[in-house]
């Protein structure tokens, strides 16, 4: 039962207004990091689509993910819709390998690869270049709105819309034919899907890495708080070494008598100036001296800003690191080879072998075969028994096969297809039906018997296909 | 109203609320983009509302002013746009026309439009479409009395899945037939009582299910001449009038199969057959399917079975 207790009732807001974050620019490895990241992840994002490729049929682009047709192609691999269970495959070796990578660095993904943390990044990287440092850019969220603010902020958002634009059609190239899309695009000829597409993607770029950028890490995405069972003491995170940084009697500026650190630690000062880099150069604006946050992403930012003071000062680095939190504790770093390290690479490991092993055995083709159920047996004129097979044979290669049907199981029987042409073609990754009759005399003894359909590749490029059915007498 | 207290980090006021003893709920404040998206929300409902269908009143209700366009045939056969309020069976009707699966299809009909039955044949994808459609349409037109797949039933509805033929199998008598339905009939004979035995038997003796010999075969015989009229002098039928052959293993309409070996019932069944006659008739479906509609649909019965 709920009730009320002494505590009195204060009537909040109903909402927070979000503090915009500028963050400052800072140099540093993770700066380099990043940035390399970035183009990396750019370059293939944004060039794949254009990437012409040669097949023997289908289309000639490398990466197309083609809906209408049913196939997605990657190279020189084609996935049928039966493939699917591959897409399964991939999304666990890509869980593992999340479990496993946040196992040993902590939000690693978060931090560097994300794309929200990508187009986030390359958001700010406009906003500095139109509006300036960290100051000139708080300055100017202060100031009235003037012809200034109006003029910086607006080349800003079209600079943005622009980006999330290309995005967005990136995206949409994947899945059509890009140069064609390109002109179809601007002459109104796409598809309304290719629209929607573009049209969502841009939006959501621009809300998300534009105006929301931290709101979606700490509101929207499920990792922020899942992360919470996925760690352990032994996980690497981005840490401040609090012994050492707030000392005996806390964290002081510089001033005269704590300029050095034999000074600061003589009156017992830990070796934190309290500059604030840190704290300027988060993108989700936390001070990470407050321990561990679920805003914090992991991308060692506050990292390069603290190294960068230290050695100015010419202090030893690492005052901010990546420190898991038994290290920080005890001053040892733990073995990375946990029970749950070498468990989430055995399984990643796993994933990946069991995936290469179903790309690399898919069937060529494949054939099936369902007995007509309605009626399952009929009698003919001259008493024999009449069933019926619906037989599909799907061809993965990218050339025609050539098939003869037959049956075993049943000596007396005779196999007919239904129209007037000579064995089983189907077309280069294609797929085609027949209809087939198969009559063999009546039978006292049995109901049923088991038969098999054999299809045999006329020219012997595959290997023949069986399928199991069964002969219905009566 | 007072201002909300300044909190130190951590330390959140909470609502009030008290669950068994010490569970107390934290009253954290929305984001402010969170009551965004919910007053997004009552616009987006407010737009639907004017868009689409919405509000009953009385016995209708508000149209909206989305509208779906599509064409109908008038009575003199020209095409006319009909505008309608934004409703699904509308929007079904547009789709049938102009969506391009709809289109897609159109060209594999028009495609068997111009083609032969022969050469539907030698084509496999061409086949298997005008299949897959005919069987369709058999679905709709055909297996409320055929069976779904058209195995008929026994008395009542012909078999189409053997491959017997009252009418025969070519093509353009399959076309023929379903323009111009069936009226199937064979009159009551008038068979004196002392001869319906034997001719029964003499019947049941040309497909093997009955023996007889001797005067009862030649009585039956004799009485047979009235049959061979239509069913012919050795029984094989006659597919010009739809008589079927007396001396194969199918029986369409006296349920010959259905009485194993009991003699006495099978002599029951065609003595039943001769002295009541038989009375089919089959609607025409020429003025309600197209005329590819039924060529396909031939295509699909004809396959049925096979010859």
């Amino acid at each position: 039962m709920a009730h009320h207790d002494d505590q009195s009732y204060a009537a909040d807001p109903v909402y927070a207004a979000r503090e915009p974050i500028h963050p400052k620019g800072v140099q540093g490895r993770f700066r380099r990091f990043k940035n390399l990241v970035l183009l990396v992840a750019y370059s293939v994002f944004f060039l794949l689509p254009w990437l012409r490729w040669e097949r023997a049929s289908g289309p000639d682009q490398a990466v197309m993910f083609d809906i209408p047709s049913r196939r997605y192609y990657l190279f020189d691999l084609v996935i049928h819709p039966q493939d699917m269970f591959l897409l399964a495959g991939f999304l666990i070796l890509a869980a593992w390998l999340l479990f496993f990578v946040t196992g040993l660095v902590g939000r690693a993904f978060c931090g560097y690869f994300c794309f929200q943390t990508l187009w986030t990044d390359t958001f700010m990287k406009v906003e500095a270049l139109v509006q300036g440092n960290r100051n000139k850019r708080m300055r100017l969220e202060k100031q009235p709105w003037n012809a200034e603010k109006i003029a910086k902020k607006g080349v800003t958002v079209a600079i943005w819309t622009a980006i999330a634009f290309w995005t967005g059609f990136t995206f949409t190239a994947y899945w059509a034919n890009a140069p064609q899309l390109l002109v179809d695009f601007f002459t109104l000829d796409a598809a309304k899907a290719a629209y929607i597409t573009t049209g969502i993607l841009t939006a959501t770029t621009l809300l998300a890495a534009g105006f929301a950028r931290e709101q979606v890490c700490i509101y929207m995405c499920p990792y922020a708080r899942f992360q919470s069972v996925m760690f352990d003491k032994q996980t690497l995170l981005v840490s401040y070494d609090a012994a050492r940084g707030e000392g005996s009697s806390g964290r002081g500026a510089l001033k005269k008598g704590l300029m050095t650190l034999d000074e600061r630690h003589a009156e017992g000062v830990g070796d934190c100036i309290d500059c604030q880099l840190c704290v300027q150069v988060c993108p989700t604006g936390i001070d990470i001296r407050d321990g561990l946050q679920l805003e914090c992403i992991s991308c060692g930012l506050c990292i390069d800003a603290c190294d960068q003071i230290m050695t100015k000062r010419g202090w030893p680095t690492g005052l901010i690191r990546y420190a898991s939190e038994e290290e920080l504790e005890t001053g040892e770093k733990p073995s990375l080879l946990t029970f749950r390290t070498i468990g989430y690479g055995v399984a990643t490991l796993a994933a990946t072998s069991l995936l290469l092993y179903g790309i690399l055995a898919r069937a060529p083709a494949d054939l099936s075969v369902q007995q007509v159920r309605q009626p399952l047996f009929t009698v003919l004129s001259s008493g024999d028994i009449q069933n019926n097979y619906n037989v599909k044979i799907n061809n993965k290669l990218q050339r025609p096969l050539d098939f003869r049907l037959s049956l075993e199981g049943l000596p007396t029987a005779r196999v007919s297809v239904v129209g007037d042409f000579d064995g089983l073609s189907v077309p280069a990754d294609g797929s085609r039906r027949f209809l087939v009759h198969v009559r063999a005399p009546g039978d006292t003894q049995v109901d049923r018997r088991e038969i098999e359909f054999v299809l045999t590749e006329q020219n012997g490029r595959i290997e023949p296909l069986e399928h199991d059915a069964s002969f219905v007498f009566r | 109203m007072s201002q909300p207290k300044k909190n130190k980090p951590g330390q959140v006021e909470t609502t009030g609320h008290v669950w068994d003893g010490d569970l107390r709920e934290y009253n954290n404040p929305l984001p402010r983009w969170w009551l965004w998206a919910f007053y997004a929300t009552i616009v987006f409902a407010v737009v639907y509302w004017i868009l689409y269908p919405a509000w009953p009143y009385g016995d209708s209700y508000t149209k909206g002013i989305n509208t779906v366009e599509y064409t109908v045939e008038g009575e003199n056969g020209e095409e006319k746009t009909v505008t309608e309020h934004w409703n699904t069976r509308a929007l079904f009707t547009k789709s049938m026309q102009s969506s391009p699966s709809a289109l897609a299809q159109q060209e594999w009909i028009d495609k068997v439009e111009g083609m032969s039955f022969e050469e539907i044949e030698q084509d496999p994808d061409t086949l298997q479409f005008a299949m897959s459609v005919g069987h369709g349409t058999f679905g709709d037109f055909c297996a409320a009395c055929h069976g779904a797949g058209g195995q008929g039933k026994i008395g009542l509805f012909p078999n189409l899945a053997d491959n017997a033929w009252l009418h025969g199998n070519s093509y353009d008598t399959i076309v023929s037939k379903i323009e111009g339905g069936i009226n199937g009939m064979m009159p009551a004979q008038n068979v004196p009582e002392d001869t319906i035995d034997d001719l029964a038997k003499y019947v049941l003796s040309l497909s093997g299910n009955a023996e007889i010999s001797g005067e009862a075969a030649s009585r039956g015989k004799q009485a047979f001449a009235s049959c061979a009229g239509c069913h012919g002098q050795d029984a094989q039928g006659n597919d010009g009038i739809g008589a079927p052959n007396l001396a194969d293993a199918i029986w369409d309409v006296a349920d010959v199969p259905g009485c194993g070996d009991d003699l006495g019932c099978k002599v029951d069944e065609i003595t039943h057959v001769v002295n009541n006659g038989i009375q089919r008739q089959m609607p025409a479906f020429g003025d309600r399917l197209t005329e590819t509609q039924i060529r396909m649909l031939a295509i699909y019965v004809r396959q049925l079975g096979g010859n």
